[in-house]
């Protein structure tokens, strides 16, 4: 804070908004965003000399440029969107599950497994109920673990889930060299490629639209569970103050671990979206950081469902059209990143402003 | 003599781990739960790496002072920008200390691997990939005589300064957090910030000051792997998951850094250990590599079940510190 004198009263101080209208709130998150871009630009211009007009077209024209594009853009969409929503349960109820990552691998390994081990053997629709058991499960229960520690001994879940990732990466890679073919070359390869067992159907030609049907439902369902069920309730209690929640008798442990569950087991749900929905083999970089960009689309959404297809067609967005401009002025594809960076810092700055007000000592601020 | 080149390679990998936790550390008795360390890390690297490149692309000789001393003060601008950035927005802002750490790693990491990609092209010079072996060998000098001195001088005496330098940083932290004014208010503030504001703590400052220092901290960790383990090859993601495996250290060590001093060369022994066991195929080194995690993940059920005070991480670790809020 500003250092002054203290027989002077400071030049300003921040006091917390009661509320804030809904049109003042957009306004300054839409004038962050059109800075951040502003910025954004303005460092690709440093870095290509090109127009920066020109620099804006070809983002566009990355994101929707194309038919094939603008499903490859819906399809990200859809799978970042369905991590936001395993993550957001845990999250209202402050519970820091930063190991989407790992829990989404670990979905991802169970229907892998599934399709390699049982591919030959099993009708595809049993194949696929199976499947879909098997990842879900094994997402929930790589949550459950820190949630039963948490929930009994006070675990430090931020710490414990981010851990878990990384054992998730490591047995991935464990079985992605047990089961590579050719062997020994470190590749799974396509899984199944000539008899598709295991592969979610494509509907009406579209290889994505089924991955995308099912993550529209999942966001409709967890907009009703968290806004209209008990359940949902109870998080939203859990996540405002334990000791609130045990004294109106929720039991708390319980909810700790059943949100969790859930979360976990969306989780799977999206890894096995990403293996037997898109990319039908699987590695260590599967996931693709997409837990962690989640926990950013989640909260830049105020953990509510349907604000996060905004959150995540900007983050998607942002890194399609970034990626075209890196391809076409040959620069090196982390450039997304950078940008995706500056955007985030400028909305989560631009929060403070929505939150707060700054008032100025009183002699300034009159008129 | 096998043990002592473990033990060497150990210290080797264990030294980026160490700068990292003692800057973490120093961050988290603020109060502040910096996850952007791996980004800031990144960040250390590529900075020493940028001042290094542009120094021997323009030098007609080097000089062995400034090869050093620009690299090392670019990285800890690099780094500081980052701190500062974090602090902007965690302190002043108020901003979720988890999604503003995140995002720095994204930044930090996309940054680094961008202009290490790059670099090269964007100034404009002919060569394919960035390798700066001249200004990593003084960053190697290590003292002449540690090869006379057998096993002894191999794991001890045969490091640059700059691990040495990581060494003093983790027992000067430790010192300075539990034995000294400044250390007892830096804790006081990470344990109960209202109460330290009202014991006339400025709360801000030592938020600002904790976080800043400890980034300049963790980014030496990333230019220590570039210049002296990597020989000063920047490679895209050849840094990995080592920053994760700093904040992992951080509660190994109990929030103290001279205790993660051991803990770095145990982390860095696991981290090779698969190196060094006989007819073990690829898939299970794999399994080895987890060994850090699972080592971190027992401590944390540990001391949580024990809960022993001294244990535990300070109590207002994650929060946003509002004077108004009561």
């Amino acid at each position: 804070m500003a250092q002054t004198q203290t027989t002077k009263e400071p030049l300003f101080h921040i006091a917390k908004r009661d509320s804030i209208v809904w049109w003042k709130a957009w306004g300054i998150r839409t004038a962050a965003i059109l800075i951040a871009l502003i910025v954004s630009g303005l460092v690709s211009f440093l870095l290509t000399k090109e127009n920066p007009l020109r620099i804006y077209a070809t983002m566009i024209d990355g994101a929707f440029g194309t038919k094939r594009r603008i499903w490859g853009l819906v399809q990200e969409l859809a799978m970042l969107l369905c991590v936001s929503l395993a993550v957001t349960p845990a999250f209202k109820m402050r519970f820091w599950n930063i190991g989407a990552e790992g829990q989404v691998l670990i979905g991802g390994l169970a229907s892998a497994a599934c399709m390699i081990l049982f591919g030959e053997s099993i009708p595809s629709p049993l194949l696929l109920l199976i499947m879909i058991i098997a990842s879900v499960a094994a997402g929930a229960i790589w949550a459950l673990i820190p949630a039963f520690f948490r929930a009994n001994w006070q675990t430090n879940e931020t710490l414990f889930t981010l851990m878990m990732n990384y054992i998730a990466i490591q047995l991935v890679s464990f079985f992605v060299y047990k089961w590579s073919v050719p062997k020994g070359s470190g590749q799974v390869g396509v899984i199944n490629r000539t008899s598709h067992a295991g592969w979610l159907p494509s509907l009406g030609g579209h290889d994505y639209l089924l991955n995308i049907i099912i993550v529209l439902l999942i966001t409709v369902a967890m907009y009703v569970y968290l806004k209209y069920s008990k359940q949902g309730y109870e998080i939203t209690v859990v996540g405002e103050s334990e000791n609130t929640a045990r004294y109106i008798g929720i039991p708390v442990k319980k909810v700790i671990l059943r949100t969790m569950l859930i979360s976990g087991a969306v989780c799977g749900m999206a890894g096995l979206l990403l293996i037997a929905g898109t990319d039908h083999t699987i590695s260590r970089d599967s996931a693709g950081g997409r837990g962690f960009t989640a926990i950013m689309v989640s909260w830049l959404a105020k953990f509510n469902p349907v604000y996060m297809i905004l959150t995540s067609f900007l983050i998607v967005f942002l890194e399609k059209g970034a990626t075209e401009i890196s391809t076409a002025f040959g620069l090196n594809a982390s450039f997304s990143e950078i940008i995706t960076g500056i955007i985030i810092f400028f909305i989560i700055g631009c929060e403070f402003f929505i939150q707060y007000t700054v008032k100025f000592r009183e002699k300034e601020a009159a008129k | 003599m096998m043990l002592a080149g473990f033990l060497q390679r150990a210290i080797m990998q264990g030294i980026p781990l160490l700068y990292g936790s003692t800057g973490e550390i120093l961050t988290e008795k603020s109060g502040h739960l910096n996850l952007g360390i791996p980004g800031i890390m990144y960040m250390g690297g590529i900075g020493g790496v940028i001042g290094a490149f542009l120094y021997e692309q323009n030098a007609a000789a080097l000089n062995p002072v400034l090869a050093v001393l620009i690299p090392l003060v670019c990285s800890m601008l690099g780094s500081l920008l980052m701190g500062l950035i974090y602090c902007f927005l965690t302190v002043t802002l108020r901003a979720n200390q988890n999604v503003t750490g995140l995002a720095l790693t994204t930044f930090g990491v996309g940054f680094g691997n961008f202009f290490g990609g790059s670099l090269a092209k964007l100034t404009g010079s002919d060569i394919p990939s960035i390798n700066l072996t001249a200004t990593s060998s003084y960053f190697r000098t290590s003292l002449p005589f540690a090869n006379d001195l057998g096993w002894f001088g191999q794991i001890f005496l045969s490091h640059s300064f700059l691990a040495y330098a990581a060494v003093i940083i983790a027992l000067a932290s430790s010192f300075i957090l539990s034995h000294t004014r400044v250390g007892l208010h830096l804790r006081a503030v990470g344990e109960n910030p209202a109460t330290a504001d009202a014991a006339g703590i400025n709360v801000g400052k030592y938020k600002y000051f904790a976080t800043c220092i400890g980034s300049v901290i963790a980014g030496l960790g990333g230019l220590y792997y570039v210049m002296d383990y990597a020989n000063g090859v920047w490679s895209n993601d050849g840094f990995g998951d080592r920053g994760w495996l700093a904040i992992a250290l951080v509660i190994f060590a109990v929030w103290r850094p001279n205790i993660s001093i051991l803990g770095s060369i145990l982390f860095g022994g696991l981290y090779i250990v698969h190196n060094y066991i006989r007819d073990l195929d690829v898939s299970g080194q794999e399994l080895f590599k987890m060994l850090p995690y699972v080592v971190t993940i027992l401590f944390l059920i540990v001391i949580s079940i024990r809960s022993k005070r001294e244990a535990q991480p300070p109590s207002h670790l994650g929060l946003p510190y509002f004077r108004e809020e009561r």
